[in-house]
């Protein structure tokens, strides 16, 4: 069967997302060409309208999933959303992942990938339409075969039903005939109060495989003559191989090559083993180059003495020097986080089979279209000859979007000199000091308070590095200076207050940084709320009656703020030594607010017992997903708050695994509720605003056991005993 | 030669006997389900049962294994019914899903020796398996849970 070539470019979507602080990107729908319609169809007969759905003569239901599944849920919710149209029987809906192509492309950012919060948001609309174009085709297939109006006929769990007649025909019968119509132009939806799919706990469709051994990883592909690699990489930021020595690596048993690659020395090996075994036996001399001066302590001094003076300015509103100075009260603060690794769980990998005229790539990666193209580069190839094949991602958090692609560059590299299939597998340690780290942040405070305790000036100097700046990214997303990403939290605050200034330093380093689950927002959601309560207090106000009178134009995040509030029983009896923290944040153009219930250990340990979280995500797709995102975005909200960071000495990352850079375990996990506005507005981000409420929650608690402010995360025993 | 079995299958592996028995179970048997995730015992992911007790296998030398019955997630059931493994789904556990398979066979050993345990039981028996999704309230439903359905089980 050929997929007919009529349905040329359409523009399903003149989409406008604001990412972030106001980054704005808008953007056309690319649609399939020849080349994605041929990888679409299977040998057998099957009815492939489009690029995201296949009905086969079983029956079956195929749905191609664009966006990379990294525990998001996304592999099951952009199947409900098409299936919600298609009008068919779920329980035979399996999902594929794309091949790469760009028909896949991200409806907003024009390339194949997924991050930003933004996978449900940017196909909301378009995977409801490729769902209804097969319906209606399938309506057509059938109306035809019984030479019958399409009027007269409907679609349910699977069939096409003409109720006048009786008749009924499974999609699977259609599926042949179904080819043969012609794609409709016009393609109206249902109105969601018809909604039978949407907006429903579904089970997820990968959870079985995750309980049973067998979802397959990038780590899990092993093809045919494949050897295994781990590469010695400098050990300081920037810095090259001057020379080595293999011969003890050469001696392992298993150890089949010994290389220099441009980012280090590259041990080839029968197995994970022997190549371990080998790079630790390897005698290499460094040239640490000037990252070998960079220390976290040096970096501290440095960046709280910049945030002291003006910056470039990315908000401004009305006159907040002014204000400031006839102001009843001022207080000042300042806030620091650290350099932090997203170590998903299943560490970086990357499988290469790499031929004179094809490269194939096995890899969990959130960067589809830039990872191929840099393959390709690599490789000496086109880009058409570089087949990359998308596996289940075992956490992404960010890092699997490498902006320099340096996971596939690397792997490439090493499949040139392997001559061989090849896997290349980073070590935890490789993870932990392998940097694109979340930036260091140091923010500085001053606000000014009017005779009754209310903000009337606010102004914010932020100091940490850029991630856009020397990317692709920058073109969008930095403008006079102000990289959106460095700022987005803090310049588009909710609050009203009436004389605002935000402004930014970008220092740069060779620490390599990238986006961290939530980005901006994991410091300024942590700046800004904490802040926030150190105003009330000084007013005299409660926290969440000066947020309330702060948000009294922004009915949405108040609605949040309430719910929380409501539900957390803010103001209610509490065992003794326990506190509430509440903090709010709006990201990824979605609202979460959370109460904290904290005690301090006697230890000066720091002790969450509850968090109550809600969420304005606008329309929910599936509700269980929702709740488990906020769910996992508290914890991994809760890790940075009380126990990471990656620090530097001589240029050396300090940390290297989970004995010095813990996470959140379950005796240290607390209870978690996550509460749902109900809403109509398009879908929004749920992936990454889970994280930014959670540290400002707890240190808004701490505020009120020790009257002392937290400056800093994560926030240690000693800071508690010493308070 | 080192001679085993795996879930219930003779092995017999020549990786050197000092290999971890996780690099034998993947890269030598392919049996990719038991997981690397730190390769110092810190974080579960590649927990198996070697006679039935919970093994770190990323620093359990193979040598260990001589003799032995090793389980692992592959074969924690025959097919794939095992109390927790319908909790997992009932509850919707996983995310990634990349850590589960070492939970589920941290948490077997537990329900095994505690059919009914409390939530301290699971903080001392879980705690010592990492989840970066966060995934942990959800075990601890998923646990209890599969406790009432091995108790509705037995009953039968």
């Amino acid at each position: 069967m050929t997929v007919a070539t009529e349905f040329k470019r359409r523009d399903f979507l003149k989409a406008t997302v604001t990412l972030g602080g106001g980054l704005l990107i808008s953007a056309y729908i690319p649609q399939w060409n020849k080349t994605s319609a041929a990888t679409l169809v299977d040998a057998t007969h099957a009815f492939a309208p489009n690029a995201f759905v296949r009905v086969g003569t079983d029956d079956s239901i195929t749905i191609i999933a664009n966006h990379s599944e990294m525990g998001q849920g996304v592999y099951t919710s952009l199947p409900m959303m098409l299936a919600e149209e298609l009008e068919c029987d779920w329980t035979k809906v399996r999902v594929e992942p794309a091949p790469v192509d760009p028909a896949y492309n991200h409806s907003v950012f024009g390339l194949q990938m997924t991050g930003g919060s933004t996978t449900t948001t940017s196909e909301y609309d378009r995977f409801r339409k490729m769902g209804a174009m097969a319906r209606i085709m399938l309506i057509a297939a059938a109306a035809q075969n019984w030479n019958v109006d399409t009027q007269t006929c409907r679609a349910e769990k699977g069939y096409v039903v003409h109720a006048a007649s009786g008749r009924r025909a499974a999609y699977g019968s259609l599926a042949d005939a179904a080819a043969k119509q012609t794609r409709p132009t016009d393609i109206p939806l249902k109105d969601p109060k018809n909604f039978t799919i949407i907006g429903k706990p579904i089970h997820r469709l990968d959870t079985p495989s995750k309980t049973n051994g067998t979802a397959q990883f990038g780590l899990d592909v092993y093809i045919p003559g494949m050897l295994t690699a781990v590469v010695a990489r400098p050990p300081v930021f920037g810095g090259k191989v001057v020379s080595f020595n293999a011969d003890q690596a050469k001696a392992i048993p298993g150890v089949v090559d010994v290389r220099q690659v441009p980012s280090g020395v590259v041990v080839i090996a029968k197995g994970f083993w022997p190549a371990k075994l080998g790079r630790e036996k390897l005698d290499i001399t460094w040239d640490d180059g000037p990252g070998a001066n960079i220390s976290s302590v040096a970096l501290r001094q440095e960046y709280a003495e910049t945030s002291r003076t003006p910056g470039i300015v990315a908000k401004k509103i009305g006159d907040p020097a002014g204000a400031l100075a006839g102001s009843a009260k001022k207080i000042t603060a300042e806030f620091e986080v650290p350099y932090l690794s997203h170590s998903m769980m299943e560490p970086l990998n990357t499988v290469v089979d790499l031929r004179s005229d094809s490269c194939e790539v096995w890899t969990g990666t959130q960067f589809e279209t830039m990872d191929r193209l840099a393959a390709a580069k690599v490789a000496g190839l086109k880009p058409e000859q570089v087949k990359l094949n998308t596996t289940l991602l075992g956490g992404g958090f960010g890092r699997r979007a490498n902006p320099a692609c340096d996971f596939v560059t690397e792997a490439v590299e090493v499949a040139k000199v392997a001559k061989a299939p090849v896997k290349v597998v980073w070590t935890r340690e490789d993870d932990i000091r392998g940097g694109w780290y979340r930036p260091l942040w140091y923010d500085h405070f001053e606000a000014g308070l009017d005779a009754q305790g209310n903000p009337v000036a606010w102004l914010h100097t932020i100091v940490g590095q850029s991630i856009m700046a020397g990317t692709l990214f920058e073109q969008f997303g930095i403008k006079n200076g102000i990289d959106s990403a460095s700022v987005e939290g803090a310049a588009d605050i909710l609050y009203g207050i009436p004389n605002l200034l935000v402004d930014l330093h970008s220092p740069k380093s060779l620490v390599p940084v990238q986006w961290w689950r939530s980005v901006g927002h994991s410091h300024t959601g942590f700046s800004v709320e904490a802040f926030l309560d150190q105003v009330a207090h000084a007013g005299g106000k409660d926290p969440y009656q000066l947020r309330r009178t702060l948000l009294a134009n922004q009915p949405r995040m108040l609605a949040v703020l309430d719910l929380a509030a409501k539900k957390a029983n803010w103001g209610g009896p509490l065992p003794a030594g326990r506190a509430r923290g509440i903090a709010g944040h709006f990201s990824f153009d979605s609202y979460v607010a959370q109460v904290a219930e904290v005690s301090i250990d006697k230890d000066g340990t720091p002790r969450v017992h509850k968090i109550v979280a809600s969420v304005d995500c606008g329309r929910v797709i599936n509700p269980d997903t929702v709740k488990a995102q906020i769910e996992g975005g508290i914890i991994f909200g809760l890790t940075a708050a009380l126990k990471t960071e990656i620090t530097l000495e001589n240029g050396r990352v300090q940390q290297s695994n989970f004995n010095n850079y813990p996470m959140v375990r379950m005796y240290d996990s607390p209870e978690i509720e996550v509460h749902i506005v109900e809403s109509a507005e398009k879908p929004t981000g749920v992936g990454e605003p889970g994280v930014p409420p959670v540290a400002p929650a707890i240190a808004n608690a701490l505020l009120v056991l020790t009257g002392k402010p937290i400056r800093r995360l994560p926030i240690k025993a000693e800071d508690l005993r010493s308070a | 030669m080192i001679s085993f079995t795996v879930n219930g299958k003779p092995v017999s592996v020549e990786d050197p006997p000092s290999t971890p028995l996780l690099w034998v179970l993947r890269d030598s048997l392919q049996l990719t389900g038991t997981k690397f995730g730190c390769g110092m015992a810190l974080c579960g992911a590649c927990t198996v049962h070697i006679d039935g007790e919970a093994v770190r296998s990323c620093v359990a030398p193979v040598s260990r294994a001589e003799g032995k019955k090793i389980t692992t997630i592959e074969g924690l059931s025959p097919d794939a019914t095992h109390p927790l493994q319908e909790a997992w789904i009932e509850i919707e556990v996983p995310q990634c899903g990349y850590c589960q398979s070492g939970q589920i066979m941290s948490a077997a050993v537990l329900l095994r020796e505690n059919p009914k345990p409390t939530d301290e039981d699971i903080d001392e028996a879980m705690s010592g398996n990492i989840c970066r999704c966060g995934t942990y309230p959800r075990i601890r439903r998923a646990i209890h849970r599969a406790a009432e359905i091995q108790a509705q089980r037995a009953a039968k």
